[in-house]
C-alpha cells in the first residue's frame, strides 16, 4: 500500500514547484496565476490525502469549497487580467508598482 | 509492486513532470495545457484515494472550464514573450534555495509526524454499492448546506464580478440595429408624402416646332 | 446671630463686587460710597458680635459643607470667640478708617474704582481667615489676602519697582505658604479632621506621635507646628522671609496701612495664637519661634536706622513689631501678642497714614531727607504721628506701652531655651525703635525745610478724609492700653480660645508681680515701668534722636563714618536681599534656563519629541525601500516567513 507520507512528499514537491513557478515567472502575470493553481492543487492533495487516512469525508468537502474558491479566484484573476491589459498594454509584473510606498 | 502503486506513481510522475514544465516553459499556451496534464496526473493521484467525485470534478471544472478560460485569456492577449522572461535564471538559484528549504521542512514534518505506525492504510475494499458521490452529496446537503450556499453564492458574485470588470461599452459606431427600435416603428417616422405639381402634357403643337 | 456672622464678610465682598466689576457704572463717588457703608456696616456687626461674645456667647458651626471626601468634611464654619471677635473689630475698624483716607490719598488715581474693590476683597477675606473654625477656611483666607496683598503691591503695575515688589512678594509667601499648606496636611494626616475643636481636643493625646525626619525622631505636632510657622514667617515676615515686606511699600500708602502694617502681617501671629493649643505642647517650635521673633525684633529695627525714605522707616519699624508680637507668641504669652498686634494696628495704621499725609503734601516725594519743618503747615498730621510713635516707642500711658512692656516682661519670665538671648533682643530693641521712630519724626516735621522752592509752594495740610482717620486712629492709640490691659492680664480675656499650659504661664508670673501694691493694674504697671530698664532705654533713644537731630545735626554723619562696616551693613540689609537674589533669584532664573536648553530643547525636545519623529522618519525612509510596490516582492516575502514560521514550528 501506499503510504500517508508518499502523498504528502507529491503536494510538497507540487507546492515547491509552485512557490519556484512564482519567482521564476515574476514579470509573467499568468504564470503567475498557473503557479498559484498548482500550489492550491498541493493543498487539495493533501485534504485528499488526510480524508482518505482518517476516514473522514471532511476533507474531501473541504477540497470542494477549495475548488469553488480556486475556480472564483481565477475568474476574477484573470478578468484583472484582462482589464489590466486593456489599460496598460501589458502583464509585466515589473511595470505594476503604483503600490510604492 | 501492486496496480495502485503503479497507478499511484504513475500519475504523480506526470503531475510532478507537468508542474516542473509549467513553471519553465516559455510559451503560456504549452504551460496552460501542461497544467491540464498535471491536473489531470492529480485526478489520477485522488483515484488511488478512493475520491472519485472530486477527481471527476477537477477534470469537468479545472480541465473543462478554468483551463479553457486561461487558454482563451493566453490567446487573446498580445504578450511579448521575450521580455517575460528576462531575468529568469538569474533568479533560479534563489528560487530553487528556497524551495529545496521549503521541501526539506515540509518532508521533515510529514515524515515525522505522520508515519504510516500512525495513519495506518484503510481498507481499500468498500462495500459494492458504497459511492463516494453519494456520501459526499450527504454531508454538503446536511451537515455543510449553509457553506455549499455561500460557495454560490461566491461563484455568482465571482462571475459578476469578472462581467463587471471585462464588459465594456462600444465606443466605436457600429451598425447594429436596436430591434426594439425597428418594432415600434410607425408609418409616419419613415414614409413621407409629398405633393407634388402634375406635369402639364405635351402638346403635338409644340413638338413640331423647333 | 448666624446671619450677622455671614452677613459681616459677605457684605465686604458685595462691595468689592459692586466697585470691581460695576465700577464703571457706579463710577468713583459710588464705588467709595458702596464700599465704605459696606464696611461701615461690616464694623457695626463686628462691634455686635463683639458685645455678643463679652455676653458669653461663642459660637462654633458649620454653615456649609463645601465637600466631603474620604470621609473628611470640608466645611465653611465659623468660631466665634474672644480672640476671632476681637480680631473682627479690628479688621473692619482699621479697614474703614483706610477706606475713608483713601478716598483723600488716590482721588487722583484713575483706577479709583479698582483699588476700593480690593481693599473691600480684602477686607472680606481677612474676615474669613480669622473668623474661619477650620484649616481649609483658614487657607482659603490666607491664599486670598495673599492675592490681594499681590494685586495691591502691584497697583500701579506700570511700576517696574512695584511689579518686581508684587513678584518678590508673591514668591517670598509662596515659600512660606508651601511650608503652611504641609502644615495643614500635617494635621489631617495625624488627626484626620481640619476642624479646629476636633484637633485641639486630640492634640494631647497625639504627644507621642513620632515622626521620621531627616534630623531623626521628632514629635509629629512639633513637625505640625514648625510647618505652620513657615507659613507665619512667610504672612508675618519673619526672618528670613521678611525681604518681601519693606519692598510692599511700593504699594499706595493706604495698602501699607491696612495690610502690611495692621491686618494682613498680623494673620501669623493670630494664626500661631489660634493654635495654642498645639504650640503649647511643642516646646521646640515655641522656642523656635522665640528665637526667630527676637532676631527679627532687633535686627530690622536696626535697618530701620539707617532707611531715608520715610515710608520704609514705618515698614522696618512693622517688622520689628512683628518680631515683638513673634516674642510674645514664643514665650507663650499669646493673648499678650494679640495685644500688641491690636495697638500695634492702631498705632502702625496710623503712622502709615500719616506717612501717607506727609506723602500726600510733599507731591509724592518720599525721602525724608527732602522734607523737615512740617510741623506748622501739617499740624494735625504732626500731632497723630507724634502720637503715634510715642506708642510706638512705649511711653506710657501710650497703647504701645502696655502691650510692649508685657511682651517684654513675658518674655523674661520665659525659662524656655533662647529666652534669655530673646530677653536682651527686645531689651535693645525698645532703645533703636525710640531712636528711629523720633528720627523719623525730627528728620519730616522739625528742623528748616528741605524741600525745593517748587515743592515748598504747594505744602498745606491734608484734606479732612485724611486727617479724620488720623484723628480717629490716634484715639484707639492713645486708649486702647489701659482700657483693654486690665482684661487681657488678669480677666482672662480671651477665655476659651488660648490654651497656656501652667508650666508656660509667663503671663500669670508677670501679673503676679504687678499685683503686688495696691495702686490697681495700671498704676502698678506704670510705677513698675519706672525701675525696669524698657522705660529707661526708650527715653534714652528719644533723647539720642533729640541730641542727633535737634541739638547736633552733624553727630549722625560721623557716627555713620566712624562705624562704616556697620553702616554699609545695615545699609544693604545684611545683604540678605542680595544673597536670595544670587542664590534664588538668579539661581532658579539660571536653572531654569539650563533646563530650558539642555532638558527641554535638548532631551525632550530634541530627543523625545523630534528625536522620535527622526528616528520614525528614518526607519520609514529605510522601511520604504522594502515596499516597492512589486507584487512578487510581496509574495518573496510571504514565502521567506512561511518558511521562517514552519523552521520554527519544527524547532520550537
Amino acid at each position: 500500500m501506499i503510504p500517508l507520507s508518499h502523498y504528502l512528499a507529491l503536494s510538497a514537491v507540487l507546492f515547491a514547484l509552485s512557490i519556484i513557478g512564482i519567482f521564476l515567472n515574476r514579470k509573467n502575470l499568468l504564470i503567475i496565476l498557473m503557479s498559484i493553481e498548482l500550489l492550491l492543487l498541493a493543498v487539495n492533495i493533501n485534504f485528499v490525502a488526510f480524508s482518505h487516512f482518517l476516514g473522514d469525508l471532511g476533507g474531501q468537502v473541504f477540497v470542494f469549497f477549495i475548488l469553488t474558491v480556486a475556480a472564483a479566484e481565477a475568474a476574477i484573476g484573470l478578468a484583472i487580467l484582462i482589464v489590466l491589459f486593456r489599460n496598460r498594454q501589458t502583464i509585466n509584473v515589473t511595470d505594476l508598482d503604483s503600490l510604492k510606498g | 509492486m501492486t496496480f495502485i502503486q503503479l497507478t499511484f506513481y504513475f500519475f504523480a510522475a506526470i503531475c510532478v513532470l507537468a508542474a516542473m514544465a509549467v513553471v519553465t516553459i516559455k510559451n503560456p499556451v504549452k504551460a496552460a495545457l501542461f497544467l491540464v496534464l498535471a491536473f489531470v496526473g492529480a485526478a489520477g493521484v485522488w483515484l488511488t484515494l478512493q475520491a472519485e467525485f472530486l477527481a471527476i470534478v477537477l477534470i469537468l471544472v479545472y480541465v473543462g472550464a478554468v483551463m479553457v478560460l486561461f487558454l482563451f485569456v493566453v490567446m487573446m492577449l498580445d504578450i511579448d514573450l521575450a521580455a517575460m522572461r528576462a531575468g529568469f535564471t538569474r533568479y533560479l538559484p534563489y528560487g530553487l534555495a528556497i524551495a529545496a528549504l521549503l521541501v526539506a521542512q515540509l518532508v521533515f514534518v510529514f515524515n515525522g509526524s505522520f508515519s504510516s505506525a500512525d495513519f495506518p492504510a484503510p481498507p481499500l475494499d468498500l462495500p459494492a454499492d458504497y459511492s463516494n458521490t453519494k456520501a459526499l452529496g450527504m454531508i454538503i446537503y446536511t451537515d455543510y448546506v449553509l457553506a455549499f450556499e455561500v460557495a454560490a453564492l461566491i461563484l455568482l458574485v465571482a462571475m459578476l464580478a469578472a462581467i463587471a470588470l471585462t464588459h465594456r461599452k462600444r465606443t466605436k459606431p457600429n451598425k447594429a440595429v436596436n430591434p426594439a427600435q425597428q418594432v415600434v416603428v410607425r408609418k409616419e417616422d419613415r414614409l413621407r408624402v409629398v405633393d407634388l405639381a402634375s406635369e402639364t402634357r405635351v402638346t403635338s403643337q409644340t413638338r413640331g416646332k423647333p | 446671630m448666624t446671619t450677622i456672622y455671614l452677613l459681616t464678610p459677605l457684605l465686604c465682598l458685595f462691595g468689592a463686587i459692586v466697585a470691581g466689576f460695576l465700577g464703571h457704572i457706579v463710577g468713583r463717588k459710588g464705588a467709595h460710597w458702596m464700599t465704605i457703608l459696606m464696611v461701615l456696616g461690616a464694623f457695626i456687626l463686628s462691634v455686635l458680635v463683639y458685645k455678643d461674645v463679652q455676653a458669653g456667647n461663642i459660637y462654633n458651626g458649620a454653615l456649609y459643607t463645601w465637600g466631603l471626601s474620604g470621609g473628611v468634611s470640608f466645611d465653611v464654619g465659623f468660631l466665634i470667640d474672644e480672640l476671632s471677635a476681637t480680631m473682627m473689630v479690628v479688621v473692619t475698624f482699621v479697614s474703614l478708617m483706610v477706606h475713608i483716607y483713601t478716598i483723600g490719598y488716590m482721588h487722583e488715581d484713575p483706577a479709583y474704582q479698582r483699588f476700593f474693590a480690593f481693599i473691600s476683597l480684602f477686607t472680606f477675606a481677612m474676615l474669613m481667615l480669622v473668623m474661619s473654625n477650620n484649616f481649609l477656611q483658614l487657607f482659603f483666607g490666607w491664599e486670598a489676602v495673599g492675592l490681594v496683598s499681590y494685586l495691591l503691591i502691584g497697583f500701579w503695575h506700570t511700576k517696574e519697582t512695584a511689579v518686581f515688589a508684587n513678584m518678590k512678594a508673591f514668591l517670598v509667601n509662596r515659600v512660606g505658604d508651601f511650608g503652611f499648606l504641609l502644615g495643614i496636611a500635617g494635621v489631617l494626616y495625624l488627626f484626620g479632621s481640619l476642624d479646629y475643636a476636633t484637633v485641639f481636643a486630640q492634640a494631647p493625646n497625639a504627644q507621642g506621635a513620632l515622626a521620621q525626619t531627616p534630623f531623626g525622631e521628632v514629635k509629629w505636632l512639633t513637625v505640625i507646628c514648625l510647618l505652620l510657622f513657615v507659613g507665619a514667617m512667610g504672612k508675618s515676615a519673619q526672618v528670613p522671609l521678611h525681604v518681601w515686606l519693606p519692598d510692599s511699600m511700593e504699594g499706595p500708602t493706604p495698602i501699607s496701612a491696612l495690610i502690611h502694617a495692621a491686618t494682613m502681617v498680623t494673620a501669623g501671629i493670630f494664626m500661631v495664637a489660634r493654635m495654642s493649643p498645639l504650640y503649647e505642647l511643642s516646646e521646640v517650635a515655641l522656642s523656635a519661634i522665640l528665637i526667630i521673633g527676637a532676631t527679627t525684633a532687633i535686627f530690622m529695627a536696626l535697618i530701620g536706622l539707617v532707611q531715608n525714605d520715610i515710608k520704609r522707616v514705618v515698614a522696618y519699624s512693622t517688622l520689628s513689631q512683628l518680631g515683638y508680637m513673634t516674642v510674645a507668641l514664643g514665650a507663650s504669652a499669646y493673648e499678650i501678642a494679640i495685644f500688641h498686634l491690636g495697638t500695634h494696628a492702631f498705632f502702625k495704621a496710623l503712622l502709615f497714614l500719616g506717612a501717607g499725609s506727609v506723602i500726600i503734601a510733599m507731591h509724592h516725594e518720599q525721602d525724608m531727607r527732602k522734607m523737615g519743618g512740617l510741623k506748622a503747615i501739617m499740624p494735625i498730621t504732626y500731632i497723630t504721628m507724634f502720637i503715634g510713635s510715642l506708642a510706638l516707642a512705649g511711653i506710657p500711658p501710650f497703647a504701645g506701652f502696655f502691650s510692649k512692656d508685657m511682651i517684654i516682661e513675658s518674655v523674661h519670665a520665659s525659662d524656655l531655651f533662647g529666652a534669655t538671648y530673646a530677653y536682651y533682643a527686645v531689651l535693645l530693641g525698645v532703645f533703636v525703635t525710640a531712636f528711629y521712630s523720633f528720627r523719623l519724626m525730627f528728620m519730616t516735621f522739625h528742623g528748616k525745610n528741605r524741600a525745593d522752592e517748587h515743592m515748598q509752594h504747594g505744602l498745606k495740610e491734608s484734606p479732612g478724609v485724611v486727617t479724620w482717620p488720623l484723628i480717629l486712629l490716634a484715639i484707639p492709640s492713645v486708649i486702647a492700653g489701659w482700657l483693654f490691659f486690665e482684661p487681657v492680664l488678669k480677666g482672662n480675656y480671651f477665655g476659651s480660645s488660648i490654651t497656656v499650659l501652667a508650666q508656660h504661664d509667663t503671663v500669670a508670673q508677670v501679673a503676679e508681680v504687678l499685683h503686688g501694691s495696691g495702686m490697681g493694674l495700671i498704676g502698678n504697671t506704670v510705677l513698675h515701668a519706672f525701675v525696669t530698664p524698657p522705660f529707661w532705654l526708650a527715653l534714652a533713644g528719644i533723647g539720642f534722636a533729640v541730641y542727633c537731630y535737634l541739638i547736633n545735626p552733624s553727630v549722625p554723619a560721623k557716627i555713620a563714618q566712624r562705624f562704616a562696616p556697620i553702616t554699609r551693613m545695615l545699609e544693604n540689609k545684611y545683604w540678605v536681599d542680595n544673597v536670595f537674589q544670587k542664590i534664588f533669584a538668579d539661581g532658579s532664573v539660571s536653572l531654569g534656563k539650563g533646563l530650558s536648553r539642555y532638558i527641554d530643547s535638548g532631551l525632550i525636545d530634541g530627543g523625545i519629541v523630534n528625536g522620535s519623529a527622526r528616528v520614525i522618519g528614518g526607519l520609514s525612509t529605510w522601511l520604504r525601500q522594502w515596499q516597492s510596490g512589486f507584487v512578487y516582492h510581496y509574495a518573496f516575502a510571504m514565502i521567506i516567513g512561511l518558511v521562517a514560521l514552519i523552521g520554527w514550528a519544527i524547532w520550537a
